[in-house]
């Protein structure tokens, strides 16, 4: 268990992107890291805000064993 | 008594006033039998256009007879509200009444029995059924449930509009009140300026963010991947077995209510962003505020829309359910309900001797703020006059 974060939610509608998960359906296989993200994604259930806007999740460590 | 007081964890004494208005909605799709029995009933002929009647002559006197209201959930009992499962059946019965209405009039236009005049009336009023069908896939394609997001594509495909699931969400929400959105229309621009710049910038968007999403994962547009083609596939079905089981000389009648629905969204989106302007700070656009939609408070166009006139409220929580959508004081208002403020849009000269001094007077008379019509920039800076 590392204490980094792997987890940013979108502020508004708080979808979480998980390193671990990924986004498959947005073309980010899971493991892929948030740095591998390009900064004008958009959220893909809201819409209204980018990867640059989103903030580090407290609840990271409830993904995975 | 209702569900909310009984069981609302959010002891609140609040109480949704339009709860039972909300189905009212399901009235809209039963308007091909309302144009059917009553063409059958008085023996006139202009009932088979009770569509358009309706949505331009009975709404609008309704938006005015009925008045406004600007009463807003308490946030302690948003939460609550989303989750009553009353208000999704509201919209996901719009759609077995959409196409069971379809399919009536497929049939009646197959017999033959209509003249020309009347069978395109037929076609106007079922294009208004799947146009404010649009309305319906627009609340439910933006919400997280898979379901919802699969009705969605199923509501447009009978106008042909499966690309606005995309276009919609990734597109015009990321670019509303900028002169990059096809679907915000520009202080100065008519609707018929307006429509294909919409119609033609929409599908192109919709099509651009699905490759662009699939290249990410090295793939092809051409999959079925592809949620403009998926949704795509669906209006060829449907046009398909209508075809099918009652012939092709239905044809021309299910192109005209395609082009006629998906015209009344365009008109729609006409009206919402006209003229407004998100500035910028250096590279990026500001975020999408209040100031950047249209909004009213007119009952009936609220029951009818889903709420879609809280416009403001809808871009700045686009996942939010329309019964928890609320009214902001200092959002730019509309006079009237959409379904007025439609019959205006189709008028140029009217809706800008209405329209263009309220957005004028919202920028406090500095015109150069707002989104302009590139070839009318000189024209409008003339006569509205532009703040040194």
């Amino acid at each position: 268990m590392s204490a980094a974060i792997h987890a940013y939610s979108c502020p508004v509608c708080d979808y979480v992107y998980d390193e671990r998960r990924g986004a498959p359906r947005e073309g980010f296989p899971a493991g892929t890291p948030w740095s591998a993200v390009p900064d004008d994604w958009t959220c893909p259930d809201c819409g209204v805000r980018e990867k640059i806007d989103f903030e580090p999740h407290g609840g990271s460590a409830e993904v995975g064993e | 008594m209702t569900a909310l007081a009984a069981s609302g964890p959010a002891e609140s004494s609040w109480r949704d006033g339009k709860k039972f208005l909300w189905p009212l909605g399901l009235l809209v799709p039963t308007i091909p039998w309302i144009a059917w029995g009553l063409a059958a009933a008085t023996g006139w002929s202009v009932a088979w256009w009770a569509g358009p009647l309706l949505v331009f002559g009975v709404f609008p006197f309704f938006d005015w007879a009925i008045g406004k209201d600007s009463d807003n959930p308490p946030d302690s009992v948003l939460a609550f509200l989303e989750g009553q499962r009353y208000y999704r059946w509201c919209t996901y019965l719009y759609l077995p009444l959409q196409y069971a209405g379809l399919a009536t009039a497929a049939w009646i236009w197959s017999t033959g029995r209509l003249d020309a005049v009347d069978a395109v009336g037929l076609a106007v009023s079922v294009g208004t059924v799947g146009g404010i069908g649009i309305n319906t896939a627009h609340e439910l394609g933006h919400k997280k449930d898979e379901l919802e997001r699969w009705l969605s594509k199923v509501a447009l495909a009978q106008t042909l509009y499966g690309h606005f699931y995309i276009e919609h969400n990734r597109g015009h929400h990321v670019r509303v009140a900028t002169p990059e959105d096809p679907a915000s229309s520009r202080l100065g621009e008519s609707f018929y300026s307006f429509w294909p710049r919409s119609v033609a910038g929409s599908f192109r968007s919709g099509w651009h963010l699905e490759k662009a999403r699939l290249a990410r994962a090295n793939r092809k547009p051409w999959t079925l991947r592809n949620d403009v083609l998926n949704a795509w596939a669906m209006s060829v079905a449907v046009f398909g077995a209508l075809l099918a089981v009652f012939g092709v000389r239905i044809l021309p009648y299910l192109l005209i209510q395609a082009v006629f629905g998906f015209s009344l969204l365009e008109v729609v989106n006409y009206l919402e962003h006209y003229g407004l302007l998100r500035q910028k700070n250096g590279e990026r656009y500001e975020r999408c505020a209040p100031r950047h939609s249209w909004n009213s408070n007119n009952i009936a166009s609220n029951v009818l829309l889903y709420h879609l006139q809280r416009h403001s409220d809808h871009h700045a929580n686009p996942t939010r359910r329309y019964q928890a959508l609320r009214h902001f004081d200092d959002a730019p208002e509309l006079p009237s309900g959409y379904a007025t403020m439609i019959v205006l849009a189709y008028v140029t000269p009217l809706w800008r001797k209405v329209m263009n001094p309220r957005v004028v007077a919202h920028y406090a008379g500095d015109v150069a703020l707002a989104n302009l019509q590139p070839r009318k920039r000189e024209k409008l800076l003339a006569k509205y006059g532009a703040k040194a």
